[in-house]
């Protein structure tokens, strides 16, 4: 920060005083996205204030108190972290990473489990999870590990070392068990190194191994007796190709969130939507709030969300090319794709076209972990804008 | 940035439009193009439907006289998908039923599969009209009878169980090919609809619209808190009022019931209207809606009598000489007599080696048409039927007039008989199904109605109405007006005439006067019976015979003579003379329709030889 105010007074020697918004940075942000990132909460907000006020008995605002604070500690954030030249979190890489990978451990002695998963701490006000944090965290720390190895060893010997730092704390959300995360940092691993220039052959060689790696753990290993997932996960895996009427499974209850985005026809059914609003559909307020924009607004109203999120993510391509260095670079396409997979894998799943994971929907399911870590990332993108920005400015000045 | 980084930014970029893209026409594809099927599916998904009966639209004679009313019953059910799983409960479960509702194991279990097969998972009724306390004895030991239900239902009220059965017809569950049929479309099993009468004729109206409760279910299936959805009430059936004269309903069948098995028609000459209509013996349809007993199915579908065959419209019976109307009327319109022309009744004739005599034999002397038909001469109508024997025009009479053929009443079961003619022996002849062709004796015993003639008192009094109203052959029929609950009248029934019969002025009132004369004229056939009516009539006795069985009595009366209002037909199976038991139903007919009594001489047995 002070560095930037010393930049501007020796770049602008005639502005006599700055305006209030100058001092504040705002011209240097990317204001498509902060109004993005910040519609997408307060659309979240709303359809939480409509949709979930009887889901705690005698305080219908439970969720949408609880979300709007969370937002506005995630914007406050996300101000923070774009006046901070994100540069420094190369240098902090081997802390972040350490801290990421012992934060997630710690889940497994301090954590508290809830629905066979231990994944989040329970705070006083609210339950930490650190793997939502840590997606954020691994982007930068990754990050760093690739533009500093970029001269170390051959091209096999980094792309072995980024897997195993990118899956390392997969793994260990894997075993929370928390399948749908660690596929969110199984991703972000590869887009990091795709940005970074890991060779094409070896994303084909990847490829291949993913793919025996889902048959291994899909269909080979329960056939010889050792499953790897537990029997709920395999099922909701496999359950969007295979919808079922059967309640109790998990068939059902993609069917179920098909059927409400159906019902919202073109312009939604509001206060007479049911499939939402009666429990037809599980998870209403996190994974499957898609489901109920698409019952309560219709396809006007899940058309402007996608249409959002994907405003949101060509800014953050946009950063892509913007970043003043490759450790921007590599830093805002991790959170791009971040972004991307989350997005795609949960509207896919209300839309059942993709398997049931648990990924929330960033900034649109209820949940401080997962507001706070988005808003932290656009935070991050916010500041490599700034500081392409200002050294755009200091060249064109220069 | 370097060129390589510039092209996997942009494959990044690419593959994020086609991930946008896949979103985006999936939304399109559920939401806008396959919307509705989803929204019809989300609104089967939390609501369940309900069924709500809706009652019978009630039934009424001519003067808004309560035929066939509703009330509400409690009827046990049994839904057989919350019965114990386990076969040896089941089985003791269903035992302590039968017991509870005098009833058998077995019995159960084939109403059970029977109404299974229908609609299966369906709840299936074992018992209407269960009493009170055992309600309450199933209420209080509900934990021991998983499974039973008690609903209330609406079933037919007859305020008087038996008047005009055979009109009125009953109700009952819809079978499986009825279900199938055009008029049922859209009805589901275990619907009520009439089965006979005009409960079937006019369903559509008497039917309803059953309503629906939708009630609002969670994911569970569980009633939201309220969560009853609008529901459409029942629509009632609409009322049907019919031309039926409860009165003279009552006093026709209790004419029957004095004299055994018959039947009779009272009608409008001029609009067809049936005033009374009845056959005996008769049926309570109330008996008649499952679970029957086995008594009750012995009582009417395995009676010898058959009570439930409506004899007024489908009996097929020899009319004896109230058939002379239509002879009389054929000879004189073909010429084959002249109205003052005399026969000399010798008591008998011969034609063709074979003698037909006089009932009882006896000798009438001189007669013309008039006293031909006062004193009902056989020989007289021997020698018309003798002289139209080959012409065919006695047949083509009784055909103009309706005899062997369609009444075309609103009543299910009308038979149209039989019309003996050369043409029809003949060529049941050549086809073997007799040992000889048509002769002139055929055509002399369908002068005087014997023979092979096969008609019922419908007929007759079409026939009857024919002559009395000048030459319409009317269309008969029971039902009048259809009015809603309010009694606003929202349609009414007034079928054209089936065709017009070109009858000479002259020739009508010659037979009228005949018919007059045999009703109160000194020394007329029913004069003993009719002679103190103080209301001008104009009727005729018959008397068939029937092979194996005792003569069966007829009457027909046309009233008042010489305009005649109404015409009524009595026959009465085994009956004897048409004066000794039909001419005095009759009577009784019309004392109650004219509301006024016979005062001079009268007696069940008078009369002469019809």
């Amino acid at each position: 920060m002070y560095a930037t105010r010393a930049r501007l007074a020796r770049l602008e020697p005639f502005a006599v005083r700055p305006g209030i918004a100058e001092r504040l940075g705002l011209p240097y942000m990317d204001a498509p996205l902060a109004l993005c990132a910040a519609a997408l909460a307060a659309f979240s907000i709303f359809t939480l204030s409509q949709s979930t006020l009887h889901d705690v008995p005698g305080s219908p605002n439970y969720f949408v108190d609880r979300q709007a604070i969370y937002a506005v500690l995630g914007i406050a954030g996300m101000y923070l972290l774009a006046r901070i030249d994100y540069s420094r979190f190369r240098e902090l890489r081997v802390g972040i990473y350490t801290f990421l990978c012992v934060s997630i451990s710690l889940v497994f002695v301090f954590g508290f489990a809830a629905r066979g998963s231990r994944r989040a701490f329970d705070l006083p006000f609210f339950s930490f999870q650190p793997s939502e944090l840590g997606k954020l965290l691994l982007v930068l720390a990754l990050a760093g590990f690739v533009i500093d190895g970029a001269r170390n060893g051959s091209d096999r010997q980094r792309t072995v070392r980024y897997l195993c730092l990118g899956l390392a704390p997969a793994a260990l959300v894997f075993l929370q068990p928390d399948l749908g995360t660690s596929l969110v940092f199984g991703a972000i691993t590869l887009a990091v190194m795709y940005v970074g220039g890991v060779p094409w052959t070896h994303f084909a060689v990847i490829g291949v191994a993913v793919v025996a790696m889902i048959a291994v753990v899909l269909a080979v290993a329960p056939a010889i007796g050792t499953p790897l997932l537990k029997e709920y996960q395999t099922e909701r895996l496999t359950s969007f190709l295979h919808p079922s009427e059967d309640p109790s499974d998990a068939g059902y209850q993609q069917n179920q969130a098909k059927t409400a985005i159906g019902s919202g026809e073109t312009t939604g059914r509001g206060d007479r939507a049911t499939q939402t609003r009666l429990d037809f559909v599980p998870e209403r307020h996190t994974d499957f709030i898609f489901a109920v924009i698409g019952e309560r607004y219709g396809f006007m109203g899940a058309a402007l969300v996608l249409s959002l999120y994907a405003l949101l993510i060509w800014r953050a391509l946009r950063i892509v090319t913007l970043s003043k260095n490759s450790y921007g670079t590599l830093v805002a396409g991790g959170i791009a794709a971040m972004l991307l997979f989350q997005v795609f894998v949960n509207v896919g799943m209300n839309l059942g076209i993709m398997p049931i994971t648990g990924i929330p929907l960033p900034l649109l399911s209820y949940g401080g972990s997962s507001v706070l870590a988005t808003f932290l990332a656009i935070g991050v993108l916010q500041s490599i804008h700034m500081q392409a920005r200002l050294s755009q400015r200091g060249r064109f000045a220069w | 940035m370097g060129s390589r980084l510039a092209l996997r930014i942009a494959i990044f970029g690419g593959v994020a439009v086609v991930l946008f893209a896949v979103l985006f026409f999936r939304l399109w594809r559920l939401q806008v193009l396959d919307g509705e099927q989803y929204l019809a599916e989300a609104k089967n998904n939390r609501t369940r439907e309900y069924k709500v009966s809706a009652p019978r639209g009630e039934i009424l004679d001519r003067n808004g006289e309560l035929l066939v009313g509703n009330r509400t019953s409690l009827a046990l059910q049994v839904n057989p998908r919350k019965l114990p799983e386990d076969p040896v409960e089941r089985r003791a479960e269903l035992s302590q039923l039968a017991d509870l509702t005098h009833s058998t194991l077995r019995r159960v279990r084939r109403t059970m599969h029977e109404e299974l097969k229908l609609a299966p998972a369906a709840p299936v009724t074992l018992r209407r009209d269960v009493g009170r306390f055992l309600v309450y004895y199933l209420q209080e030991n509900q934990d021991r009878f998983p499974g039973v239900e008690v609903q209330r239902v609406f079933v037919r009220d007859y305020p008087n169980p038996t008047l005009a059965a055979h009109i009125l017809g009953n109700v009952g569950e819809i079978s499986e090919e009825e279900l199938k049929e055009a008029r049922y479309r859209g009805l589901q099993p275990g619907d009520e609809i009439g089965q006979d009468g005009v409960e079937d004729t006019y369903d559509r109206f008497l039917r309803g619209e059953p309503g629906l409760t939708r009630i609002q279910v969670d994911a569970l299936g569980q009633p939201t808190p309220n969560g009853r959805l609008v529901t459409k009430p029942p629509a009632p059936g609409e009322s049907l009022k019919l031309s039926i004269d409860a009165d003279v309903q009552a006093a026709g069948e209790a004419g029957l019931a004095a004299y055994g098995s018959g039947a009779f028609v009272t009608m409008d000459v001029h609009t067809g209207e049936i005033i009374g209509l009845g056959s005996s013996p008769t049926f309570e349809p109330a008996l008649l809606t499952p679970p029957l007993t086995q008594k009750q199915v012995d009582d009417t579908y395995r009676n010898p009598a058959a009570p439930l065959v409506d004899r007024a419209i489908s009996g097929l019976y020899p009319t004896g000489s109230t058939f002379k109307l239509i002879t009389a009327l054929a000879a004189l319109e073909e010429g084959a007599i002249g109205p003052t022309d005399v026969i000399v009744d010798g008591g008998s004739i011969t034609v063709g080696g074979q003698t037909f005599q006089n009932a009882g034999g006896a000798a009438l002397g001189a007669v013309d048409m008039t006293r031909a038909l006062a004193v009902s001469s056989d020989v007289y109508f021997y020698l018309l039927g003798e002289e139209m024997w080959d012409t065919g025009g006695l047949q083509r009479w009784a055909h103009k007039l309706g005899i062997g053929r369609p009444a075309g009443i609103d009543l299910p079961g009308a038979e149209e008989g039989l019309l003996p003619s050369q043409h029809w022996r003949n060529q049941l002849y050549e086809e073997g199904g007799t040992e000889r062709p048509w002769s002139v004796g055929d055509n002399i015993q369908l002068a005087t109605g014997q023979g092979d003639l096969q008609a019922n008192p419908l007929q007759m009094a079409i026939a009857y109405a024919t002559l009395g109203n000048g030459g319409t052959v009317v269309t008969p029929h029971v039902g009048k007006e259809i009015t809603d609950a309010a009694g606003r009248v929202l349609k009414e029934f007034d079928p054209p005439a089936q065709r017009q019969v070109k009858i000479d002025s002259g020739s009508r009132s010659v037979i009228l006067k005949g018919l007059h004369d045999a009703a109160q004229g000194g020394e007329g056939t029913s004069y003993e019976v009719f002679g103190g009516f103080p209301v001008q009539v104009a009727g005729k006795t018959g008397t068939a015979q029937r092979v194996g069985q005792a003569d069966q009595s007829w009457y027909v009366i046309l009233a008042p003579y010489p305009d005649p209002k109404i015409v009524t037909a009595v026959t009465i199976e085994e009956g004897g003379f048409g004066a000794e038991s039909a001419a005095p139903a009759a009577l009784q007919i019309l004392e109650a329709y004219f509301n006024k009594k016979t005062t001079g001489p009268a007696g069940p047995n008078g009369g002469s030889p019809g």
